[in-house]
């Protein structure tokens, strides 16, 4: 079966994302497929290079990453929500003449379209919100 | 077509929970999360009164054991993350209230 | 992409303004008029009060939402459903909403909500 994903909460500060990553994890292991997950609203912060969680602590972003790598996912990051939220990549970086950009490898921006498609194209979509 | 309704919150931190069971059909399922767990403590069984016996209720044993909820309501059916998968695939679409 | 349409419901259930939830959902459902699908709203709990006149959200420096909400009928969204306890709860009478939307009693709600193959919630 043919799956997407989409986190609207914030990581740490909900529990959204990392339900999102568990919830990824058992869909890959059953043998199902996940045509993409798509981060929107505060989701985005899910993309964001520069978390620094203690070493204790999951680091949320690097594991999404991690698992894209694996499975190869597609992890795709709302452009709107994220250049308003400070999540750029180098494009957006150069296009808002920003000094850095903070990305994490593995994760793209782009639109809303790709909310749409994945809806059309998956046999399910779950939200974990916040 | 069927639904599986995931509810991730409190019945006091929002409407969540209420707001799923006006909008649940018979043969739906509903499945508790993050701090969704905590609508299986007894005081809140009323919430679930309307309930028919054609809605299965499960909850994520994940969430419920991180919460200190060791003695499960013996209402709900403890599943794990594959469970929650399993049951995606079952019922024909998944509805999150949160 | 493939040819069969599936219908699809946004389900609004907060407040405007104060999240970005409204504004997220409209977003949503304008990026569907572009890929023609069938695509239905839902207002529940809080978001009927999206639903209100006259918003001037200029004064707290955001975009005024009921303006995009008239717009919709423009892009071909025309399903707009609305929960009706949620209206009376909140007192708001269905005269003081401009937009064309159809009142749902709960068991209408959970009928709506069962034939589509895709649901969305904000």
């Amino acid at each position: 079966m043919i799956f997407s994903i989409v986190v609207t909460g914030a990581p740490y500060s909900s529990q959204a994302s990392a339900s999102a990553l568990q919830f990824s994890r058992s869909v890959l292991k059953l043998g199902h497929s996940i045509h993409r997950v798509f981060f929107y609203a505060d989701g985005v912060h899910s993309g964001s290079a520069l978390a620094s969680p203690p070493q204790d602590e999951s680091n949320i972003p690097a594991e999404w990453s991690e698992l894209a790598r694996q499975h190869q996912l597609d992890l795709v990051v709302c452009i709107a929500a994220a250049v308003r939220r400070g999540i750029l990549d180098e494009n957006e970086a150069r296009r808002y003449e920003k000094k850095g950009h903070n990305l994490a490898a593995d994760f793209t921006l782009s639109g809303l379209g790709q909310l749409v498609e994945a809806g059309i194209l998956s046999d399910r979509v779950v939200t974990f919100g916040a | 077509m069927t639904t599986l309704h995931v509810i991730n919150k409190t019945p006091s931190e929002s409407s969540a929970l209420r707001d799923s069971l006006i909008a649940m059909s018979d043969g739906d399922a509903l499945l508790l999360i993050e701090n969704g767990v905590y609508a299986t403590l007894p005081a809140y069984s009323e919430h679930f009164s309307r309930l028919t016996a054609n809605v299965q209720c499960y909850l994520l044993t994940d969430d419920a054991q991180a919460r200190g909820l060791n003695d499960l309501n013996q209402d709900f059916c403890g599943i794990d993350y594959d469970g929650f998968v399993e049951l995606s695939c079952r019922y024909s679409k998944v509805v999150s209230w949160f | 992409m493939r040819e069969n349409k599936k219908s699809f419901l946004i389900i609004n259930r907060k407040a405007p303004y104060g999240s970005s939830a409204a504004r997220d959902a409209l977003d949503v459902a304008l990026t569907f008029s572009v890929f023609e699908q069938p695509l239905s709203l839902l207002f529940m709990d809080d978001a009927v009060l999206q639903l209100l006149p006259n918003h001037q959200a200029n004064t707290i420096g955001q975009k005024n939402l009921s303006a995009n909400l008239a717009m919709l009928e423009m892009y071909d969204i025309d399903q707009l459903y609305v929960c009706r306890q949620a209206l009376s709860e909140r007192g708001i009478r269905p005269d003081q909403i401009s937009l064309n939307i159809t009142l749902l009693d709960t068991h209408a709600i959970a009928a709506l909500i069962k034939q589509q193959d895709q649901v969305l919630s904000f």
